[in-house]
């Protein structure tokens, strides 16, 4: 490591790669130099000035978050000097700042105000009449209150570098200049909240978290958010058995800052008035609540009756449930009811990508390799709508690596701003559209390659056999929707493949037949909402739903169970690049059972032993039986993400692929669920309008 | 047109066609050895161009007084990418209106200076960035360049002699900062006028991310003298390392106030009373602002002074723009400094703390000395503020409003003693301060 270049921060001595800032040089030794505008990843705007330092041999201080590490240069972060200098900052960053921090949202965990603990003075020599300006609303989500605003600039960053939205601005001159949204006096944008969050001060705040408490009234659950595949880690900040806001203000979890619109603030269906609190069990043609005892008696019963009669058992599952729950539905399903009538959504065909890259090592992307990786080509999916995480490691990868970005989709996406190029295609034509690309994308030294819905079957396999082709490594992500969509698919809520794509005995009926059996006796449907879209057949069929609302499919169960959602219980769930990540319980909902424990009961009460219905001991039995998922437990326990092994071996073909349908989900939308929160309703932006300035 | 009568002891370069008859036609231009220096500059390599401006020792006319040859030798002039000359006619400096007149009374001067600069550097296209006050000086810089374009002097193959090059005004918007070199950038790129990061400096990294030489209109106007008389005379003109003219634009308390070319390093006690008449009514001499609004204030004990770059930094001040102001005995230096920060805190473009809260606190309390409602421990404040200000900011704004305070409340601290405890102002009967 010659090429370290030597430096001394506060005598000591540091070594630090060319072009490191003096400011993280100084990190490596543990001197924090203070600043507000700095933040990394961003660029510098050396806006704030409280990271001025004193170097040797130049005459003025210096801005440590723009100086750059030179050989043979001393630094020094704690001299009279440079103590006067952060003073007179704070001092004058104070001078318009309300100081209204009892009140204050940000009271509590604002940087300006630990910076003025640590740095500012005691008391204030402005005797002024402070400038006010008042607050604004710019969308459901945000609101801004110029007064607190210190100007650091990052949210304008955030939003212009981090998601290639950008919505906010500068107005105005002096110290009337102001932030300002895009569309004169409200913003139309992802509405993610990444500027609230960003924000050091109390000055961008949000319309679910305002005022409703002080940070330290609250516990914080670090879990993962239930809406899209990508397994966002969130901060789910819990009063009183209420969740009051979602954040990832510590950074950790495979998305680091990033949350999008449904993971800071969709987690309000929990508190929905619609909710269900108790089991319902259809008397006299109407819906009744009884008792959890009541209900399972009654659905145990049934079971065991039809069970006795030979009858005809079908059971969908979810994209949301936990692994755990997955694996022992399944298990129930197959060992109990003694069916292989079982499936559920699919929304990606992961099952033919194992296949296609059975043997080969180092094949499926993870998360971190979208931001890592050389080259992406992005195939038939809008992903700044529907994996916006995907979307924001691609642009951070293009910002910090200068990746090459890469597009082949049926209409414009935010990557086309990115890419070095673009094919719009037409369904049917991706693969000959990718084809080519081939030359230029053998220049690559690697690349991901991220599709749709639009690629299935036989498709996948040719894909997969042009990246082949292209004698580069490649690595693959198949997109699917929902939190576990992929973890539904790995545990084998499938009607021809067990847990671990491992085949099993009899081919049983799939999704749309079975909704299209006139003979079924029972349907369990477990967290999904079939009858959406398609209607029963079987109209004498005995339905039992366990749900967390009264959705279409619910209203014509004959019993619902009141379900916990992901937010209320444990386990583990695999997201769409074959992360495992574990859910922590935040809190209760009155009245609900998580469906693991459902299954369970309904199990016991069956008289049926099929194991203990606790997240670990089923974690403990996958771990040991599904291919793929033998990962280290010290990384899911403490909250990391652990990628699955590929299935080495041939996957046997019986997917259908005319049954995968992604359901085309906006950032504004999240299935069934998404109706039930109030912010996500509430926004009002046309997702998608916001491509402006993109030639198709 | 012309303001003032022209002093019989300016030394005449860059103003020697001020009062011919339409001295900003081409015709009176050719008339008068107008784009000799071009033919010459053709004939030379662009090395020896740059080499002549450094002989001139013509240092930047905008302020800071950089050395214009060396600022030229630093445009990568191999670079695959396009370069640009751009002008900075954004004059906005209190007490400086000097480039207003070259570009009225000759503009086709600036023209030649952009075509000699443009053959140095490499470059093809010129932009001249006017302030947007100065609306019809655009139409006057638009006449001639319309007027260089229909006479083969600016497009393809000027003259016969095989160079390219075109000239465009782009209007400024109003905001002071936009005259500094990098705010002018983002502003001619259409963005909101704020400082870039230093380095890379323009000449590597500019306009468009293309290298870019700046150069001030007084800067550029001077270059075709240089270039026909030789960088030597020009050089001549001033002491060391300081040659050529300035325009001195003397303005305040004096009998004739206006815009006068002087060499560089004429006196300022003369500049006073033998250039501007001496003072008005025959008051005493209290101030002198030397070079515009930014620059440290002269005690009258100190104006027997060389106005050179490197005499005025000795005394801790600055030559600058050339906006030289003269206050007299009757002159309130709180009301001074409250109508310099007045400018400052208006014109502060906000990106930095130090420069958008130091300006804004500093008004309100010099506003609030000045009605009577200061108290001692101000006085010292308004040091302390300004030199947490001083050094900094951002760009130079800051600085630039923090060093006039600065010598105004060490110099003159018994004007503030004087307001002190509600006590009125000791100069309520004399006229306001003037600025232009």
């Amino acid at each position: 490591m010659s090429d370290l270049i030597n430096l001394t921060i506060d005598g000591k001595p540091v070594q630090a790669a060319p072009g490191t800032l003096v400011i993280n040089a100084a990190k490596q030794v543990g001197i924090e130099i203070p600043s507000f505008c700095y933040y990394d990843g961003l660029p510098s705007v050396a806006a704030c000035r409280m990271c001025l330092v004193d170097v040797e041999k130049t005459p003025k201080l210096q801005v440590a978050c723009t100086l750059p590490v030179a050989e043979g240069m001393v630094v020094r972060t704690e001299t009279p000097t440079v103590r006067e200098a952060r003073k007179g900052t704070i001092e004058f960053l104070l001078t318009n700042h309300p100081l209204d921090c009892p009140v204050c949202d940000k009271g509590g965990e604002c940087e300006l105000q630990d910076m003025t603990f640590r740095y500012g003075a005691g008391e204030s020599r402005f005797v002024e009449q402070k400038l006010h300006v008042d607050e604004q609303q710019w969308s459901p989500v945000v609101f801004f209150d110029a007064p607190r605003c210190i100007l650091c600039y990052r949210c304008v960053r955030v939003c212009d570098d981090g998601m290639g939205v950008n919505a906010l601005g500068v107005i105005n001159r002096g110290a009337h200049a102001e932030i300002a949204p895009n569309h004169f006096d409200h913003l139309e944008c992802d509405e993610c909240g990444m500027c609230i969050d960003i924000c050091p001060v109390g000055a961008l705040t949000s319309g679910m978290y305002r005022y409703k408490t002080r940070p330290w009234e609250m516990h914080h659950v670090g879990t993962i958010c239930t809406h899209c595949s990508n397994g966002c880690k969130t901060t789910l900040g819990i009063r009183n058995n209420e969740i009051i806001r979602g954040n990832n203000r510590d950074h950790s979890g495979i998305n680091g800052e990033f949350l999008c619109i449904k993971g800071r603030y969709a987690f309000d269906f929990v508190h929905s008035p619609e909710r269900l609190q108790s089991p319902l069990l259809r008397k006299n043609g109407s819906l009744e609540p009884v008792s959890w005892a009541e209900a399972l008696t009654a659905v145990a019963a049934k079971f065991k009756e039809v069970r006795a009669r030979n009858g005809k058992f079908a059971v969908i599952g979810s994209n949301h449930t936990t692994n755990e729950e997955n694996y022992y539905l399944q298990k129930f399903a197959r060992e109990a009811l003694g069916t292989a009538n079982i499936d559920h959504h699919h929304t990606g065909d992961v099952a033919t990508l194992l296949d296609a890259v059975s043997g080969k090592t180092g094949a499926l992307a993870t998360t971190a390799d979208l931001y890592h990786r050389k080259a992406i080509l992005v195939v038939s999916s809008d992903l700044s709508q529907q994996h916006p995480f995907l979307s924001f490691q691609i642009r951070a990868n293009v910002r910090h690596h200068e990746a090459h970005v890469y597009t082949v989709t049926p209409g414009p996406v935010r990557e086309q701003k990115q890419a070095v190029r673009s094919i719009i295609t037409v369904p049917g034509q991706e693969l000959a559209d990718v084809e080519s690309l081939r030359d230029q994308l053998k220049t690559e030294p690697e690349l991901v390659i991220v599709f749709g819905d639009a690629i299935k079957g036989d498709a996948v396999h040719q894909l997969v056999a042009f990246g082949d082709s292209l004698g580069i490594p490649v690595k693959y992500v198949c997109l699917v929707d929902y939190s576990n969509s992929r973890g539904a698919a790995d545990m084998g809520l499938s009607p021809q493949l067990g847990p671990g794509y491992r085949p099993v005995g009899a081919t049983g009926l799939a999704y749309d037949e079975i909704l299209a059996a006139a003979d079924l006796d029972v349907l369990w449907v477990v967290g999904a909402n079939p009858l959406k879209r398609a209607s029963l057949a079987a109209t004498g069929a005995f339905v039992v739903v366990n749900e967390m609302f009264l959705t279409e499919t619910a209203q014509r169960a004959d019993v619902v169970f009141p379900a916990a959602s992901a937010y209320e219980k444990n386990g583990t769930v695999t997201n769409v690049c074959g992360e495992v990540q574990r859910l922590k319980a935040g809190l209760q909902v009155m009245g609900t059972k998580p469906d693991l424990e459902i299954v369970g009961l309904i199990a016991k009460e069956m008289g049926i032993n099929i194991g203990i219905w606790s997240s670990d001991k089923v974690f403990d039995e996958i771990r040991a039986g599904v291919h793929g998922y033998n990962i280290p437990l010290p990384i899911v326990a403490t909250g990391g993400a652990a990628q699955t092994t590929p299935v080495n071996g041939h996957v046997p073909p019986g997917s259908r692929p005319d049954l995968i349908q992604s359901s085309r989900d906006t950032l504004f939308t999240s299935g069934s669920l998404g109706r039930y929160s109030k912010t996500l309703s509430s926004v009002l932006e046309a997702p998608g309008a916001l491509y402006s300035g993109i030639r198709p | 047109m012309l303001y003032n009568e022209p002093s019989p002891l300016e030394v005449k370069i860059v103003t020697k066609r001020f009062g011919l008859p339409n001295s900003a036609s081409l015709d009176t231009y050719l008339a008068t050895e107008g784009f000799k220096a071009f033919r010459k500059a053709m004939e030379m390599s662009p090395e020896q161009i740059i080499e002549e401006v450094k002989v001139s020792a013509l240092r930047g006319r905008g302020g800071a007084g950089f050395p214009a040859g060396l600022k030229w030798s630093f445009v990568p002039r191999t670079s695959p990418k396009p370069k640009y000359v751009i002008i900075n006619a954004d004059e906005s400096e209190p007490g400086t209106c000097k480039d207003r007149l070259l570009m009225e009374n000759d503009p086709h001067q600036l023209l030649e200076g952009i075509l000699i600069a443009g053959r140095a550097i490499g470059a093809h296209k010129g932009y001249i960035y006017i302030r947007g006050e100065y609306r019809y000086l655009i139409e006057v810089m638009d006449r001639a360049i319309a007027e260089a374009y229909s006479r083969g002097y600016l497009g393809k193959n000027i003259q016969g002699t095989g160079f390219d090059f075109d000239i465009y005004t782009h209007s400024g918007a109003g905001a002071y900062e936009c005259g500094e070199e990098t705010a002018l950038l983002d502003s001619i790129e259409g963005k909101r006028g704020i400082p870039r990061m230093k380095p890379p400096f323009p000449a590597v990294v500019g306009a468009w991310q293309s290298p870019t030489l700046i150069n001030n209109v007084e800067t550029l106007s001077s270059v075709p003298a240089i270039i026909r008389d030789g960088g030597a005379a020009f050089a001549a003109l001033g002491p060391p390392k300081n040659g050529g003219t300035r325009m001195i634009c003397l303005s305040g308390h004096i009998n004739k106030p206006g815009v006068y070319e002087l060499p560089v390093g004429f006196n300022l006690l003369r500049m006073i009373y033998e250039v501007g008449g001496g003072m008005r009514n025959g008051k005493k001499l209290k101030a002198v602002v030397p070079g515009g609004s930014s620059c440290p204030l002269l005690k009258a004990e100190e104006c027997d002074i060389s106005m050179d770059f490197d005499s005025l930094a000795k005394v801790k001040s600055m030559l600058g723009s050339g906006g030289t102001v003269i206050l007299d005995e009757d002159t309130c230096m709180v009301r001074f400094a409250l109508r310099i920060m007045k400018f400052y805190a208006h014109e502060s473009c906000g990106w930095c703390i130090p420069c958008r809260e130091g300006t804004t606190w500093l008004k309100k309390m010099l506003q609030r000395i000045n009605d009577g409602g200061g108290q001692k421990s101000d006085i010292s404040l308004l040091g302390e503020l300004s030199n947490n200000m001083l050094g900094r900011t951002f760009c130079a704004l800051g600085d630039a409003a923090a060093m006039p305070t600065i010598s105004i409340v060490e110099k003159w601290p018994e004007d503030f003693e004087a307001h002190m405890n509600g006590r009125s102002c000791p100069y309520a009967h004399a006229a306001e301060p003037v600025l232009a």
